[in-house]
């Protein structure tokens, strides 16, 4: 029985973890534009983002 | 890379934009280039080394030949315009999203991240290519908003700033329903997983386990009634307020019936409930809910006259160019309208000649000339040189915009209600029926059963299936209709065009092409070396029917010619390679008489002696004659046209003798005429394109926007249709007419699930297992009933 019993906390928290990513990308607009970053990895040099000097 | 330049009919094609060349004069090394402002900007990229522009895509650039004036974004030096553009602003940083339409392929996604080559004072720029933006972050000490986008329109992307940017920011997107999807999806998951035990049976040594498991699953439903529900329980309220009964008010009351009662089973431990069953149902009926509201973000069904306005103009104060906003021009102010700019407002002609093209107003691309003292309307484009024109009319006041301001449009009209609601409630009304009779039948034989059979009744009979098959169909359908780019405003679009009785065209840039003129010539034959010299002269013009005429005949092929000159709105001329003058142009400037002969002509001239004219009409689209045909058999059709009735007879064997033809119709014209066809019990389908049409398309039931490019500019509606698949109308209408079917096919469907779901359920022994086992088989058997019925007549209509 307790066997069962960490394995269900094992499996809620497995797919508590994925429910997690699945907001967090839905928040940071991951979703949103599927064009630019397919086509954004395969320029040669990534754009630099100097960082600003004082943020 | 290799700078190898395509040549076609041994012409070349310019290294930044891909349009043929005039000569070979305008070069950098072995590039060649169309015109002084290509070559700019290539020359811009190679000094900051961004030429792998050019080699992601051929000729990835986009024509400079018209050139923007230098202090055009003077206006962003404005604190007051700057602080409505601006996202986030601080001592050191602005952060601003800009609107590039120009955007089209990764080699603009390339150039525009790497900004910060070309301008150091950009911290970063990141494209969102879906929309078209451009979100930028730069730091004030080194740049500024104005120089950035100053920037931007130096290497070809000029930022869209219009009026409408001045109004609130746009709400973001409201994402909240996917939220709500997510939960109800990791509910729904492991409520299922647990809820398996208790469906297989449990050995009697392990009845703690099966109390865990049900605590786990009440607790696993409470997310999905008090926050993934949501949407049903605020629609249904909403509709309740209004007096009327909705399909989510069923919806909501069953969500909510069967939760209780499950969660009374659990903690008496009676019983296991039906958690996996109304987790189910939500998680569906969301995914459905998501699939109908897809919309397209590129476009917008929402535009007024004020997307298409700029923001600001140069008010002349005093002898000085002041940048103003559109709100605070007044009567009496004198405008100064540069190049390439629209009229804001209706105004006298007070200085310089205009030449003013009305295509955003009329669908007409040939420009009209106006003389001094002329009225001029507002949302004409000024295509050659500078003018001053003098208020008569302010911005919300003129002619045009007018339109908008209608006190009708203000309060939204009577939305037409989707029938679903109407059969749910039918639904409902039985479904309470059902429940009475059973209340009453076991009140007197068995009152302990009474409250089990109710609620059971309630959690078996909600029309979910219903909503389902509704929301699941329309989307599909929104689907099929988008990918043959006819774009629809929402899922109602779909019901309105299926009720429609009569069809309403605009003529000019509806029926006609707006980008195409035939060309017919009269007058004195030509040698073909002439027509190439014409076409050699014309190339060199920005002028609309140069530039027709220079594509119509091959951009003249090896001729050119020599001390071009252009006078501008009358013609232009210059000299070809075997030493003749050639002149082009209006009747007054070729032939040095004024006369009018109707229609658009331009006049052509050898060493001063007239040789004829080339007359430009209007084009009608490809397959509009098979489209009237096939539309005449089901609609009544009326073709309204802003123009001369010169097309009379062309356009009545067009549409045949039973439709309506009125020329010379203005704007109110067309929606007065409208709003009859209305009043006599007609359902109005108005198809058109500029925003001349724009009170009739609001007017109409459907509005349906004509667009060449479906990023281009369209005057609200509720459609947008490219203006290639306009032949393929008729068949895009009998798609949403199948709809209605189809819902009504898989509710019957859902019906006989539902009463085999009350025959347990009256009797008051519905089990668990028997909602579990019903409820993801019907959803199931309707979705693939709705989306391959959908699907498979939209394969049979060839879409």
């Amino acid at each position: 029985m307790s066997v069962i019993l960490i394995l269900l906390i094992a499996s809620i928290s497995v797919a508590g973890i994925f429910l997690f990513a699945f907001l967090w990308g839905t928040k940071t607009g991951q979703f949103e534009d599927d064009i630019s970053p397919a086509s954004r990895i395969l320029f040669d040099d990534k754009p630099a983002q100097p960082k600003p000097n004082n943020k | 890379m290799p700078a190898l330049q395509p040549v076609t009919d041994n012409k070349i094609l310019c290294y930044h934009c891909g349009e043929p060349c005039p000569n070979e004069k305008i070069n950098i090394e072995d590039k060649k280039f169309c015109c002084e402002g290509c070559k700019m900007v290539y020359s811009i990229l190679n000094e900051h080394s961004l030429c792998d522009y050019y080699s992601l895509n051929e000729n990835p650039g986009i024509n400079q030949r018209i050139t923007v004036r230098k202090d055009k974004f003077s206006f962003l030096d404005d604190e007051k315009i700057q602080a409505q553009l601006i996202s986030f602003k601080d001592d050191t940083q602005i952060h601003i999203t800009f609107y590039l339409p120009q955007m089209h392929c990764s080699s603009c996604l390339y150039l525009l991240e790497n900004l910060h080559r070309v301008n150091p004072g950009v911290v970063s720029s990141k494209v969102n290519f879906a929309r078209k933006e451009v979100d930028i972050v730069l730091l004030t000490k080194h740049t500024s908003l104005r120089k950035v986008a100053e920037t931007l329109t130096s290497i070809g992307y000029e930022p869209y700033i219009s009026l409408n940017d001045l109004k609130e920011k746009r709400p973001a997107i409201d994402k909240s329903m996917v939220y709500q999807l997510g939960v109800a999806g990791f509910c729904f998951g492991n409520v299922m997983l647990l809820s398996f035990p208790e469906y297989l049976g449990i050995d009697a040594s392990e009845v703690g386990l099966r109390a865990i498991f049900r605590w786990l699953n009440l607790f696993l439903a409470i997310p999905v009634l008090l926050y993934s529900s949501m949407p049903f329980y605020e629609s249904s309220w909403k509709s309740l307020k209004h007096k009327f009964l909705n399909i989510d008010a069923p919806i909501a009351l069953a969500i909510i019936i069967t939760f209780v009662r499950s969660a009374i089973e659990v903690i008496s431990g009676t019983g296991g409930g039906y958690f996996d069953s109304m987790t189910g149902i939500v998680f569906f009926m969301l995914i459905g809910r998501i699939i109908q509201d897809k919309t397209y973000r590129q476009l917008s069904f929402e535009r007024d006259y004020t997307s298409y306005f700029p923001i600001a103009i140069s008010v002349l104060r005093e002898g000085k160019e002041v940048p103003t906003t559109l709100p605070e021009i007044k009567t009496g102010d004198t405008l100064l309208i540069h190049n390439e700019e629209l009229i804001p407002a209706d105004g006298i002609l007070t200085k310089g000649k205009a030449f003013i093209d009305y295509s955003f107003v009329t669908g007409e691309s040939i420009p009209v000339l106006k003389e001094m003292g002329e009225l001029v309307y507002a949302g004409g484009k000024q295509t050659e040189g500078n003018i001053e024109i003098l208020v008569v009319k302010e911005v919300t006041q003129s002619y045009l915009t007018k339109l908008w301001n209608r006190d009708e449009f203000k309060e939204q009209g009577e939305k037409s209600v989707s029938f679903v609601h109407l059969l749910s409630r039918y639904f409902t009304y039985i479904v309470f029926t059902i429940a009475a009779i059973t209340a009453v039948y076991w009140q007197i034989n068995e009152p302990a059963r009474l409250w089990p059979a109710i609620t059971s009744i309630f959690i078996i009979a909600c029309p979910c299936a219903l909503l389902l098959s509704n929301t699941f169909t329309n989307g599909n359908i929104l689907r099929i209709l988008g990918k043959n780019r006819f774009y629809l405003r929402s899922a109602q679009t779909i019901e309105d065009i299926a009720k429609i009785t009569h069809v309403v065209f605009d003529k000019t840039g509806t029926l006609t092409s707006a980008s195409q003129q035939n060309i017919n010539y009269e007058g004195e034959e030509l040698t073909k070396q002439e027509l190439n010299q014409v076409a050699a002269l014309a190339s060199h013009s920005s002028h609309p029917l140069s530039r027709a005429l220079a594509k119509h005949f091959g951009y003249g092929k090896g001729e050119d010619v020599t001390q071009f000159q252009e006078n501008t709105g009358r013609g232009v001329q210059g000299m070809s390679n075997d030493g003749n003058i050639l002149k082009l142009g209006s009747a007054e400037f070729v032939t040095g008489q004024q006369f009018y002969a109707g229609g658009t002509n331009v006049y052509f001239s050898l060493n001063d002696k007239v040789k004829g004219r080339f007359i430009f009409s209007n084009q009608y689209r490809e397959n509009v004659e098979p489209l009237l045909h096939s539309l005449k058999a089901h609609y009544k059709i009326s073709v309204l046209s802003g123009d001369n009735d010169a097309e009379r007879e062309n356009l009545r064997k067009l549409v045949g003798d039973k439709s309506e033809l009125l020329f010379n119709q203005k704007p109110e014209d067309k929606l007065q005429y409208i709003k009859d066809l209305q009043l006599r019990g007609e359902t109005v389908m108005m198809i058109g394109d500029g925003l001349n049409d724009a009170g009739a398309l609001k007017q109409s039931n459907v509005g349906v926007a004509i667009s060449e490019q479906t990023n281009n500019f369209t005057p609200s509606s509720d459609a947008i249709i490219e203006a290639k698949q306009l032949p393929r109308l008729t068949r895009f209408i009998r798609l949403c007419i199948a709809n209605r079917k189809i819902i009504i096919a898989s509710f019957v469907l859902s019906i006989v699930y539902n009463i085999i779901g009350l025959y347990f359920a009256v009797q008051g022994t519905l089990s668990p297992v028997i909602a579990a086992i019903l409820m993801p088989s019907s959803s199931l058997s309707i979705l693939l009933l709705t989306f391959g019925s959908s699907s498979l007549l939209a394969k049979n209509m060839k879409m």
